[in-house]
């Protein structure tokens, strides 16, 4: 199991765009990928559980990969946080 | 002025007419309520059935969204049609279905409690978010999860409005006004909103007539029972008698007829009999709108709304996604101009970022948004003036209320011009520079403010709220607001004269401007440019055509003699029935 801490950067966070983006890529994995914001924990290869998330820009989220090919799946998901979602 | 008597069992409620027509039949009560969901044990072999009903549902479900989507895309233009995606993507939710699809197996219960229950969990914590985006997203939920349940319960949505039915509802978003018109919609009548709320503007672009503001309508009748609405002074009448039906049948009539003369003077141009040339241009918030207004005999865009772009969006436009829409409406228009109005969010407009202010409409909006936020402000202006190569394009400043303001405004467009300059992208170095006067601090300091701009758009809406103290879509004090308050018709001619001792044109973009009772007295305070809805355009210009400036001059320094609105009106009204009886007035 892989875990990472992430600031979001994009201005408009976890957003409708962002989250499709962010769960598109999560689903080319086998890896379980899970994203935990203060008390919640939602599964992050699911569109309507991100959204709930609402994260703004200066966020910190929790993200755990976990499974076969975690390594990539974290190397993927981690890159599109910081390239703050092609959004900036 | 046609006041039917009410018949027995008839009963009127007055609202705020949001678009212009009158419809006549059966109510349809369209509220957000779930469709009924019971709570069932189902027997373990029962397990494989329900998830294909669940399955189905999702897939038919899927079907009908996308249909909306290519709908609103057809009608509305691509970007407004983005407040479908997200419904569009979860019901695409892998993870979503899956998680009922194992609870139908584990917990032997149907598929519609579940359904609700998964989805309402997300709902809450949504709701839960002091966040009026995530408000709207909880809402996309619950449009989502009816359509699913109802899906499973094999219930068509729209069965009961196969006929032609009136929507009636507490409040309608403009995703559920562009699902509606995709049926036989007569009407749509709501408790809440107000003019300018985005459900009317739409009404009025799919040109289904509209009624807004009836308070609590929507309680008071049935799906099905017989009502008619009057888009034109804003009634509701419920169980309408015969002597209704036939004054308001006449009165669709002469619309119509009228509506039909006017098709001959959409070519020509707005121009007194004595000759004096008025630019009589349109109010338009999407560019799918120019074909309308263009149609209408528009000579060119007098305000265009840039917040629209910002329709459904959880995030601001960026440089070249904004490019892309002024370019083309300046294209479109081409060679005559187009006003582009910055964003004007705040008050009761959409914002992508939410601010929670005890009293919007004097709080955070319009240009003071803009300047603190310069990197908006610039990519927008920066957007604009790459749009205005072509030199058919203005910029316009809303709710200005200081000369700094104009001061600091003037500075970003030269910073903006000056990135531009530096990056060797072409535009219109001379570009026209206004404001809106809409805030009466402004409208005092006309005369220092046009020394700094080239013109002057006087945004009645607001202006009169302001200066009455009246916010007009709080029912108890709607009457006060007053267009013809011979305070408003002084700070009008005020700002007229100011202009043009500073040689600039001034010109009107609030509603009053598509008033055809107040036109022949705007002519005759001197204004020269009338910004008005599409649909309002060849009235306008029929009035126009057929009055003198030295006329309109006279019943203009009448108006300004007499101490009260009701006197004023009075004044237009006689002096419109006698001079251009033709010409349908609305009081």
């Amino acid at each position: 199991m892989i875990e990472k801490e992430i600031t979001i950067t994009n201005r408009a966070g976890l957003h409708t765009r962002p989250a499709a983006a962010l769960v598109k890529t999560a689903a080319r994995y086998k890896a379980e990928f899970l994203i935990q914001k203060d008390e919640f924990e939602i599964n992050g290869k699911s569109i309507i559980g991100v959204m709930t998330l609402a994260a703004e820009q200066g966020s910190k989220l929790k993200l755990r990969f976990d499974g076969p090919d975690e390594e990539e799946a974290a190397a993927a998901i981690t890159d599109l946080f910081e390239r703050g979602f092609d959004e900036n | 002025m046609n006041t039917p008597h009410p018949a027995a069992g008839e009963v009127i409620l007055k609202g705020i007419p949001a678009a212009p027509g009158i419809a006549i039949g059966p109510a349809y009560i369209y509220s957000k309520e779930a469709p009924g969901v019971v709570k069932k044990e189902i027997t373990p072999d029962e397990v494989g059935s329900e998830v294909r009903r669940l399955k189905n549902a999702t897939a038919r479900s899927q079907k009908e969204l996308q249909k909306i989507l290519l709908f609103a895309e057809q009608k509305l233009g691509s970007q407004s049609a983005k407040i479908f995606e997200a419904q569009i993507m979860i019901l695409g939710d892998q993870i979503l279905m899956e998680t009922i699809e194992r609870r139908i197996a584990d917990e032997n219960l149907n598929a519609e409690y579940l359904v609700s229950d998964e989805i309402t969990k997300y709902k809450k914590m949504m709701l839960a978010a002091h966040d009026e985006y995530m408000h709207e997203r909880a809402h996309d939920l619950d449009d989502v999860m009816n359509r699913i349940i109802r899906n499973i319960q094999d219930q068509k949505l729209f069965s009961r409005l196969e006929g032609e039915s009136i929507i009636v509802s507490e409040t309608l978003t403009p995703a559920d006004t562009v699902i509606f018109s995709r049926n036989q919609v007569l009407g749509y009548a709501t408790d809440r909103g107000g003019m300018t709320s985005h459900a009317a503007i739409l009404s009025r672009s799919l040109k289904i007539p509209a009624v807004v503001g009836l308070r609590n309508a929507s309680r008071q009748i049935q799906t099905g029972n017989r009502i008619a609405i009057d888009g034109y002074s804003g009634l509701f009448i419920i169980n309408p008698g015969e002597e209704t039906l036939q004054n308001l049948e006449r009165k669709a009539n002469r619309f119509k007829e009228f509506e039909e003369q006017l098709t001959e003077i959409v070519g020509l141009t707005a121009e007194t009999p004595d000759h004096r040339q008025i630019e009589l241009s349109a109010n338009i918030e999407f560019p799918e709108e120019i074909d309308f207004a263009r149609l209408q005999g528009s000579a060119g865009i007098g305000l265009f709304r840039t917040e629209g772009q910002l329709l459904g969006l959880a995030r601001y436009p960026s440089e070249d996604e904004q490019y892309e829409v002024y370019r083309t409406v300046a294209d479109q228009i081409y060679p005559h101009r187009v006003i582009f109005r910055t964003f004007d969010i705040g008050g009761d407009k959409l914002v992508p970022e939410t601010y929670q202010e005890a009293n919007p409409f004097l709080g955070w909006r319009g240009i003071r948004v803009l300047l603190d936020r310069p990197d908006l402000f610039l990519n927008q202006l920066r957007a604009i003036l790459r749009a205005s190569a072509g030199k058919n394009v203005h910029i316009m400043f809303p709710m200005v209320s200081s000369v700094g303001e104009v001061r600091m405004a003037k500075e970003m467009v030269e910073q903006a011009k000056a990135d531009l300059t530096k990056q060797g992208i072409p535009f219109d170095p001379n570009i026209k520079i206004g404001v809106m006067i809409e805030v009466p601090s402004a409208a005092l300091l006309t005369d220092q403010i046009a020394p700094m701009v080239d013109f002057l758009s006087i945004g009645t809406n607001d202006l009169i709220q302001y200066m009455l103290a009246v916010d007009r879509d709080n029912n108890a004090v709607a009457h006060l607001y007053q267009q013809f308050n011979p305070a408003v018709l002084r700070v009008i001619k005020m700002t007229i004269d100011e202009g043009h001792r500073h040689k600039i044109w001034v010109g009107m973009c609030g509603e009053m401007a598509g008033d055809p009772l107040a036109t022949v007295l705007l002519m005759g305070l001197g204004l020269d440019e009338f910004s008005v809805l599409p649909s309002m355009l060849p009235e306008i210009k029929k009035i126009i055509r057929s009055v003198k400036v030295r006329e309109a001059k006279r019943v203009a320094e009448k108006a300004l003699t007499l101490p009260t609105a009701d006197e004023v009106k009075k004044h237009l009204i006689s002096y419109m029935q006698m001079r251009l009886p033709d010409i349908p007035l609305e009081s």
